[in-house]
């Protein structure tokens, strides 16, 4: 298959990395090569937490700025702190729901303004997708399978090379049985998001 | 039963330290200790895990710090048991006094001591290149780059340190302990039966200088074996036929191997990729260089490679140019990133480069840093809000030096709280507030949590109470080693049921080292702890302050039982 990077970016706390690696178990499922990186230690007590999907065959854990293939964004403050992973060919996923930061909460900064900048991204590339992932997963049963939603806006796209029921089924042996349902719900929530169906 | 202990053969989607164990394991392990420490944490935490549900499986402790543990593997290796301690980069610092004359008396079982750096000082206070290690000590080392290779790599560290009756390192860094792949599980031996016997031998154990003499003889002796091993390491591999050739080991491997493809240069370049660093092997080398227009050496880092290689080509007469760290290729500090490798092969390969721009966006508004923060409701606030409120009733503001140590609390830099004046290394604190009581006029209030105070406080402690150090020192005990991923320490309160361990509480060990004036608060209860922490603050003794209050995330997992 074609090589691929993808990159996901979240805020300690809204399981960034069992996306990605919900993702990854899929590709096993499928026979596709894959690599994950992870931030672990410090930066997950409310840091910005970083991971990669590495597919068809690449050995580097990293991605440079310029290259990745696909940004998930979990919170639009760090869509927005990631963009420059990404070019013109790049396809974008952000949830539009923000996590305001500290320094902006002690009133130290501003949490700007990200709907113009967005607009600006939706027009300098590929693909851009949007939702406000918060409120959707909570209908969809929780407001922590925002992740899952992503991950589901992610398969809608049709650009990973893995069947829906793979990662349903991957979804439903990975996660904690009470949160299966609420989880398969936003996941089929965040693919008709995006493919319409 | 823990996902590390399948026995049916699978592919498992692993993290380089969960291969790292699951390879400790199908190697048959029984004795394994260590400290945890980013980014080496998940293998004493798995290890963990996999004993309290099969104690007769494989034995593991988390130690009080990495020299207790590298001891306890040594031990168990002595006696006849395949043992494995690891540790952070910084950690080896700290075992490293055992290590350095362990390497004179050797193994009996195989030994491993996982290494890992932390390039970029994503969680550590240095950048320091562990492979010095094996050349000051002589101990062999391997670098692994994915997990799959992790795992087969431990399985033949065991072997490797049983054919030289030596240890031997397997040195990770933050990207090869942190990245996740498939890696194919293969089969468990069957359960142990019985333990192992130190066979007496004085001649070899006890190193005093008659036979530590001997003992180094064989040690330059074993070296040369390793090297001998070098030549012929498996892993090692040299890729194409190119008249240039390029060195890499570790997660640089990868980028290398990426980048060659990316710019489709593959028949240019001949790739030496060395798992087995130290010995290097020489005739390798020797005849990998001969041939070659020029050498490129992609390593994170040190020069550890170039500098040796350099010294291996000169020996030899060859005169084949090595570039690296020198000539601008790469640079010494930082990890790499793919399109920095791409860029310096590009370069030394004399070939343009058309590398994806990122995105450009004129007029983007200033993004708000979100850097890590105490958690909500986290005992260390209320701590540092009371000695901050009495500080400044006390007047004395301008005045106060904070000592600070490693922990979540070293977060007290940061603002609102800015209580953090000087760190250096775990235990630092205590050390460093007696050094500023003699030379300062300045008030002393220094930090250590729980677990840094038993990893290299008390020692410390006990130094400030014999040559009357004034300061105050604040335990801040939070029943847990947190910032790690909460591990147990011998003074925690809060305990899993399962966890029987014998309690040592750090009042009885202040009180046991002589500190004469101890105070202990609750830091949530602030009526009752204000009048306490006054009292402490305006003797100019040596005082202890112990704030005892569960971390409130390991409370939660541990559901506050007690
Ligand atoms: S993990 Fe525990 S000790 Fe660390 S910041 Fe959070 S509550 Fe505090």
């Amino acid at each position: 298959m074609k090589r691929m990077r993808l990159l996901f970016v979240g805020v300690g706390g809204q399981g960034t990395l069992l996306a990605s690696r919900l993702l990854g178990e899929a590709c096993i499922k499928e026979g596709i090569p894959v690599l994950l990186s992870e931030v672990h230690g410090m930066a997950q007590r409310g840091g910005v937490v970083e991971s990669t999907v590495m597919l068809g065959g690449l050995k580097s854990p990293l991605i440079s700025p310029g290259e990745a293939d696909v940004l998930i964004g979990f919170e639009p403050l760090e869509t927005l702190r990631a963009i420059s992973y990404c070019n013109q060919n790049s396809v974008v996923i952000t949830s539009l729901s923000p996590i305001v930061p500290n320094v902006v909460k002690l009133g130290a900064a501003q949490y700007p303004d990200v709907s113009s900048v967005f607009e600006r991204i939706r027009s300098g590339v590929s693909g851009f997708y949007a939702c406000d992932a918060e409120e959707l997963a909570t209908k969809a049963g929780s407001p922590k399978s925002v992740n899952v939603l992503l991950l589901g806006m992610l398969m809608g796209t049709g650009l990973v090379p893995v069947s829906l029921e793979s990662m349903e089924e991957t979804i439903k042996t990975q996660v904690k049985p009470k949160t299966v349902e609420a989880n398969l719900k936003a996941f089929r929530t965040g693919v008709e998001l995006v493919s319409g169906k | 039963m823990h996902q590390l202990l399948k026995t049916e053969p699978c592919s498992m989607l692993l993290l380089g330290n969960e291969a790292i164990v699951r390879g400790a394991l199908e190697a048959g392990v029984r004795v394994s200790a260590a400290y945890p420490g980013t980014p080496s944490s998940e293998i004493g935490n798995n290890l963990f895990q996999i004993h309290s549900e099969c104690p007769e499986l494989v034995y593991f402790e988390f130690s009080v710090n990495e020299k207790v543990a590298m001891e306890v593997a040594a031990a168990a290796a002595a006696a006849g048991l395949r043992s494995l301690t690891c540790m952070k980069h910084v950690g080896m610092n700290v075992a490293s006094d055992a290590m350095m004359s362990l390497a004179y008396v050797g193994v009996g079982a195989g030994m491993v001591i996982v290494c890992a750096d932390d390039p970029s000082i994503h969680s550590s206070q240095n950048e320091q290149d562990n492979r010095f290690y094996g050349k000051m000590s002589f101990l062999p080392i391997l670098e692994s780059s994915s997990p799959q290779e992790a795992k087969d790599l431990v399985k033949r560290a065991f072997e490797l340190s049983e054919a030289l009756e030596l240890p031997v390192i397997l040195r990770t860094t933050t990207r090869t302990a942190h990245v996740r792949g498939p890696v194919q599980l293969e089969a468990l031996p069957d359960a142990p039966k019985g333990l192992g016997r130190f066979q007496k031998d004085a001649r070899r154990w006890v190193l005093v200088p008659g036979t530590a003499r001997l003992r180094r003889k064989v040690l330059l002796e074993r070296f040369e074996q390793a090297g001998a091993i070098s030549e012929g390491f498996e892993f090692n591999e040299i890729i194409g036929s190119g008249d240039v050739g390029i060195v890499a080991s570790g997660v640089s491997r990868g980028y290398v191997w990426d980048a060659l493809h990316d710019m489709d240069c593959t028949n240019q370049v001949s790739f030496l990729s060395l798992v087995m660093t130290h010995p290097l092997p020489e005739k390798t080398i020797v005849n990998f260089a001969q041939n070659k227009k020029m050498l490129l050496v992609v390593e994170e880092l040190e020069p550890f490679l170039e500098e040796e290689i350099r010294g291996v080509l000169q020996k030899n007469g060859v005169t084949t140019p090595v570039y690296g760290k020198n000539g601008a290729y790469l640079p010494r500090m930082s990890e790499f990133n793919p399109a920095q490798v791409r860029a310096a092969i590009a370069k030394f390969l004399g070939h343009s480069l058309v590398q994806q721009g990122p995105l450009q966006l004129p007029d983007m508004p200033p993004l708000p840093m979100r850097p890590p923060a105490l958690c909500k409701g986290c005992p260390h606030t209320e701590t540092y809000n009371l000695i901050k409120e009495v500080v400044h009733d006390l007047g004395l503001n301008e005045d106060v030096l904070y000592p600070t140590d490693i922990g979540c609390y070293t977060l007290g830099v940061m603002p609102p709280i800015q209580m953090a004046d000087y760190l250096i290394c775990m235990g630092s604190s205590v050390g460093s507030s007696a050094g500023f009581s003699v030379s300062t006029h300045q008030k002393i209030i220094s930090f250590i949590g729980d677990s840094t105070f038993f990893h290299s406080g008390v020692s410390s402690l006990i130094n400030a109470v014999h040559q009357g150090h004034r300061f105050c020192l604040v335990i801040l005990d939070n029943s847990t080693t947190a910032m790690t991923g909460h591990q147990p320490n011998p003074g925690i309160q809060y305990v899993p049921p399962e966890y029987k361990k014998t309690r040592v509480p750090i009042e009885q060990v202040v009180r046991g080292c002589g500190v004469q004036h101890v105070f202990k608060i609750n830091p949530h209860k602030k009526d009752e702890s204000l009048p306490v922490v006054r009292e402490a603050l305006s003797l100019n003794e040596l005082v202890v302050i112990i704030s005892e209050s569960p971390c409130i995330l390991y409370a939660k997992k541990v559901g506050g039982r007690r």
